[in-house]
C-alpha cells in the first residue's frame, strides 16, 4: 500500500531530505523511447558527437597511440575541433609519432596549447624542440600517465578513442573488424578517467559487443568513422628479425646475458619490447629454453611476433598485453585464451594496486644515449632535437628484478655510451646491465650478476672502458648547445620531475 | 698452433665497418685493398686501412691486408702503407708461381729495413686464383718461410677453368691440391668464400665438406657467417671428452717416459695427440657445438 502522500508522513524526519518517486524514466528518460533506448549513445559525426560532449576551450581531450605511425584518429579530430573553432586546449596522447605533424599548424593556431604525451618524433619533435610552443610539453612513462591522471593533474575532459568495432552502446575492441590494433590497454584508461568518452568506431557490430575491452559502462557516445588507423604501420621499424649482423651479435650478447642472469629458472617471466636487437634476443632465447628445458611464466609489454611465436610453441605460458606492435600480436590476442589484454595501469601505474612490472624478472631496453652512471636517455637525440618516447622504460626499469640495457656503442660515427646523457629519462640505479656490440658493463650496484656473467666467460668491461672505447674511435663530440627556454619537462612515474629538454639553438 | 678458422673479409674504403669489424671476433680480419676497392678509391682505402691497422682495438686480432697485385699502380703503394702500420700478415692475390712470392717478400724486406721495423715479422699468405697457380701450389706454399697459408679464391679460378661455381666438383681437384701443398708445407689452407648470405644451409654444408677434407678454415664475407662456422668447426661434447683423456694420457706417457701410451686399448701416439691438442683449442674458442 502506498500512503507516501498521506499528511501524516509529510512531517517524518527521516524522509526529510530523500526524493519523491516521480515516475520510472526520470532518470532515464529514453527508456520511454523503444528507439531511443537503444541508440541513443550513436552519433551521426563526429561533429555531432563533439558538441553533445560538453567540450570547451581550455579543456583537456585525450587519444590512445596504438596505430603508432598508422594513427588516423589524432590528425583527424585535431583538425576538426580546429574547423568548429575550439582554442586552448590540452592534448593528452598517450604518445605522438612522425604521423602527428599536421599538429604543428594546430599548436601555431592556438587550437592546441598544451600537450601531455610519452614521446614525439619526426617533424613535430622538432618543431617543439625548436620551440613552438608557449609552455613546454610534458613527458611521461606509460605508467605515469595513469599517475597523473589519478592524482588529477591530467584531467581528462573527453577522450576521442578509435576502436575497430563497437556495438551502438559503446562495447568495444581492437580485435575484431578491419583495422586492429589489437591490445586497447591504453584506451582503457582514459575509458575508465575521461569525464566523457567518444567512441569513434570502424565498425558498429550487432550488440553486445565481446569481447569489451572498453565496457558499455563507460561509453558516453559512439561514432561511426571510416578509418581509425592504418594497422600495417604499427611495426614500422620493429618486429622482423634483422640480418644487421651488428644487432645479431648483440641479441646474442643479451640472450646470453639473460641465461647467466641468476634470474633463467623455470617460471621466470620477460619483456623484450620491439628494438630489432631485443627481437632477434627473443629468437636466441628459444634455444637456450630449450637446452635447459625450462618455459617462462609471463611476458609482459608490448608484445611482439616473436613473443607470440614462443608462446605457441609453449615456452611462455601467458602473454600479459598493453600494447601489440604488430598483427601477430594482435592476432594471437584474438585467439589464444592465454594471451591477456591489460590496461596501462595494470601494466605500471605505481599508484596501482598492482602493476605486472613488479612481477618482472629480466626485460630488455633500449637507450638513444647511455652514461657512466647507466642513466639513460631515450628521448633526445644527438642534436638535443627529441626523437623518441619514454614510453614503458622507467616503469619496468624500477621494478625488473634485471634491467638490461641493449644498445650499439657508436651509431654512424655518435657515441652510445657517453659521459653524461643529455636527458635522464630512467635514472642509473634501475639499470643492472649494458650489453653493446663492443663489450657488456654492469653496474656496480649489481655485483652478484656481475661476478655470474664473468664466469660464464661474457666479455664483460666497465662503462667507462666502453666510453673510452668510443670516444677512441669517434673523437670526442661537440657538446649540443640550447638556448633557455624549456621545451619539455621529463616526469618520472611517480610525477616527480626528473629533468627538463631545453630549446636547441638553431 | 694459431686458430685460424674464419677470416673474415671487409672492403677497405668503408669507415664504418673497418672502426667496428674487430667485434665480431673473427680469427683474423682481412682488409680487402683489391677487388672490393674501386679503383676511384683506392687512395682513400689505403689510407683508411693504414689507420685502421694502427688502432689499438685491433692488437688482440690477426690483421691481413690483401693487397694490389704488384703489377698494378696500387700494389707497391698499398704494401708500404701496410707494413709500416704493422700489419700481421700480407695476402698476395693473383698468385701464379713461387717467384711471385719471392718478388713480394723482396719487396717487404726491403720496406721493413727503411721504416725499422723487425726484419721476418710481416708474415705472408698467397691467394692461388688459377689454374696454374693450383698446378704450382706446392712450390708457392714452400717459397717462403714467412708463408703462414696458403688460399683458393673461388671465381677467379672457375672462370679460369672455364666452368662456374656450382655443387663443389668445380673446385675439387684445386681444394684438394692447395690443401695438399699446405699440408706438405707446413702452413695453413683456406677455402673460397660462401656469396650466397641468405643459403645458410648451404654454406653449413660447404662448411662441413672442407672441414672434413681438412682446411683449416674458410674466407667469409659477412659477420653473420663466423658464428656458424666456428660453431660448425667446434667439437662435441663427446670429441672433447675423448680428447681431454687422450691428452692425460700423454701427459702420464711422458712423465712415464713411453713413447706411445694406449687409451681404452687404443694406441695414442703423436698425430693422435695433436689432433686431440687441437680439438681442445676450438673448444677452448667457441666451446662445444649447440
Amino acid at each position: 500500500m502506498n500512503d507516501l502522500n498521506a499528511n501524516r508522513l509529510s512531517n517524518e524526519p527521516a524522509l526529510d531530505r530523500l526524493p519523491r518517486f516521480d515516475g520510472y524514466a526520470k532518470q532515464t528518460p529514453y527508456l520511454k523511447d523503444p528507439v531511443q533506448k537503444r541508440a541513443r549513445k550513436v552519433c551521426e559525426t563526429l561533429e555531432d558527437a563533439i558538441r553533445r560532449s560538453g567540450l570547451k576551450d581550455g579543456m583537456t581531450i585525450s587519444f590512445h597511440h596504438a596505430f603508432r605511425e598508422g594513427d588516423k584518429t589524432i590528425n583527424t579530430v585535431v583538425e576538426l575541433l580546429a574547423r568548429m573553432g575550439y582554442k586552448d586546449l590540452t592534448l593528452a596522447s598517450s604518445s605522438l609519432l612522425s604521423c602527428n605533424a599536421p599538429l604543428i599548424e594546430h599548436i601555431r593556431n592556438g587550437v592546441v596549447t598544451r600537450i601531455y604525451t610519452s614521446g614525439m618524433r619526426g617533424k613535430l619533435a622538432e618543431a617543439i624542440s625548436n620551440g613552438l610552443m608557449q609552455n613546454p610539453v610534458n613527458i611521461h612513462s606509460h605508467g605515469g600517465r595513469v599517475k597523473l591522471i589519478q592524482d588529477g593533474e591530467l584531467k581528462i575532459d573527453v577522450a576521442f578513442l578509435g576502436v575497430s568495432t563497437a556495438d551502438c552502446f559503446g562495447n568495444a575492441n581492437g580485435i575484431s573488424g578491419r583495422s586492429r590494433c589489437g591490445s586497447l590497454g591504453y584506451a582503457m584508461v582514459d575509458a575508465q578517467h575521461a569525464g566523457t568518452v567518444i567512441l569513434l568506431a570502424e565498425e558498429i557490430v550487432p550488440f553486445p559487443n565481446a569481447p569489451a575491452s572498453i565496457s558499455q559502462d563507460q561509453v558516453d557516445w559512439v561514432v561511426k568513422v571510416d578509418q581509425i588507423g592504418d594497422p600495417s604501420k604499427i611495426s614500422v621499424g620493429a618486429a622482423r628479425i634483422t640480418s644487421n649482423p651488428r644487432e645479431l651479435l648483440i641479441a646474442r650478447y643479451a640472450a646470453e646475458v639473460m641465461i647467466h642472469s641468476g634470474y633463467f629458472e623455470q617460471g621466470f617471466s620477460l619483456q623484450t619490447g620491439s628494438g630489432a636487437a631485443s627481437t632477434a634476443a627473443t629468437r636466441f632465447l628459444e634455444g637456450h629454453m630449450r637446452r635447459k628445458g625450462i618455459t617462462a611464466s609471463f611476458a609482459l609489454g608490448g608484445i611482439t611476433g616473436g613473443i607470440v611465436d614462443l608462446h605457441k610453441k609453449g615456452l611462455i605460458s601467458r602473454i600479459i598485453d598493453t600494447q601489440s606492435f604488430d598483427a601477430d600480436a594482435a592476432e594471437s590476442l584474438r585467439t589464444s585464451p592465454d594471451h591477456i589484454e591489460i590496461s596501462t595501469n595494470e601494466y605500471a601505474n605505481p599508484g596501482s594496486k598492482g602493476a605486472f612490472v613488479d612481477q618482472m624478472d629480466l626485460v630488455i631496453l633500449s637507450a638513444l644515449e647511455i652514461d657512466l652512471d647507466f642513466n639513460v636517455n631515450v628521448i633526445t637525440g644527438s642534436d638535443g632535437v627529441m626523437r623518441g618516447a619514454s614510453g614503458g622504460h622507467c616503469d619496468v626499469a624500477a621494478a625488473a628484478n634485471l634491467s638490461i640495457v641493449v644498445a650499439p656503442l657508436i651509431r654512424s660515427r655518435i657515441p652510445t655510451v657517453v659521459r653524461r646523457v643529455t636527458t635522464v629519462v630512467t635514472p642509473g640505479e634501475c639499470i643492472g646491465v649494458l650489453v653493446t656490440d663492443h663489450g657488456i658493463a654492469v653496474n656496480p650496484n649489481r655485483p652478484d650478476v656481475r661476478e655470474r656473467l664473468t664466469a660464464a666467460g661474457l666479455p664483460v668491461m666497465t662503462i667507462e672502458e666502453l666510453q673510452q672505447r668510443a670516444e677512441s674511435i669517434t673523437g670526442e663530440p661537440r657538446p649540443i648547445e640550447f638556448l633557455d627556454k624549456v621545451v619539455g619537462i621529463i616526469r618520472y612515474r611517480d610525477g616527480s620531475v626528473i629533468d627538463v629538454v631545453r630549446q636547441v639553438k638553431a | 698452433m694459431k686458430l685460424r678458422r674464419s677470416m673474415l673479409f671487409l672492403p677497405g674504403a668503408n669507415a664504418a665497418m673497418l672502426s667496428t669489424a674487430f667485434v665480431y671476433k673473427p680469427d683474423s680480419i682481412m682488409f680487402d685493398l683489391e677487388d672490393a676497392v674501386s679503383l676511384r678509391e683506392k687512395d682513400a682505402a689505403r689510407l683508411l686501412v693504414f689507420h685502421a691497422l694502427r688502432l689499438p682495438v685491433y692488437r688482440g686480432i690477426e690483421t691481413v691486408v690483401r693487397i694490389n697485385p704488384l703489377n698494378t699502380p696500387f700494389g707497391h703503394a698499398d704494401l708500404e702503407a701496410v707494413v709500416r702500420a704493422g700489419v700481421d700478415v700480407v695476402r698476395l692475390p693473383k698468385t701464379d708461381s713461387a717467384e711471385d712470392v719471392e718478388v713480394l717478400e723482396r719487396e717487404v724486406e726491403r720496406i721493413e729495413r727503411a721504416c725499422g721495423r723487425e726484419v721476418g715479422s710481416t708474415r705472408l699468405m698467397a691467394a692461388i686464383e688459377s689454374a696454374s697457380g693450383v698446378i704450382n701450389a706446392l712450390s708457392i706454399a714452400k717459397a717462403s718461410p714467412r708463408l703462414i697459408g696458403i688460399a683458393l679464391a673461388g671465381f677467379d679460378y672457375v672462370m679460369d677453368m672455364q666452368t662456374e661455381r656450382g655443387d663443389g666438383t668445380e673446385l675439387f681437384y684445386a681444394r684438394c691440391a692447395v690443401l695438399h701443398a699446405a699440408r706438405a708445407a707446413k702452413i695453413d689452407a683456406f677455402d673460397v668464400v660462401w656469396s650466397d648470405l641468405n643459403d645458410e644451409a648451404g654454406f653449413l654444408k660447404e662448411v662441413d665438406l672442407i672441414k672434413r677434407l681438412g682446411f683449416n678454415g674458410k674466407s667469409l664475407i659477412n659477420p653473420r657467417q663466423i658464428e656458424l662456422l666456428h660453431n660448425a668447426f667446434a667439437p662435441t661434447e663427446e670429441e672433447v671428452d675423448y680428447a681431454r683423456r687422450v691428452v692425460a694420457a700423454a701427459i702420464e706417457g711422458e712423465r712415464k717416459g713411453l713413447g706411445v701410451v694406449s687409451l681404452n686399448g687404443k694406441m695414442v701416439d703423436a698425430p693422435v695427440i695433436d689432433h686431440a691438442r687441437r680439438v681442445l683449442q676450438r673448444a677452448e674458442a667457441s666451446g662445444t657445438r649447440k
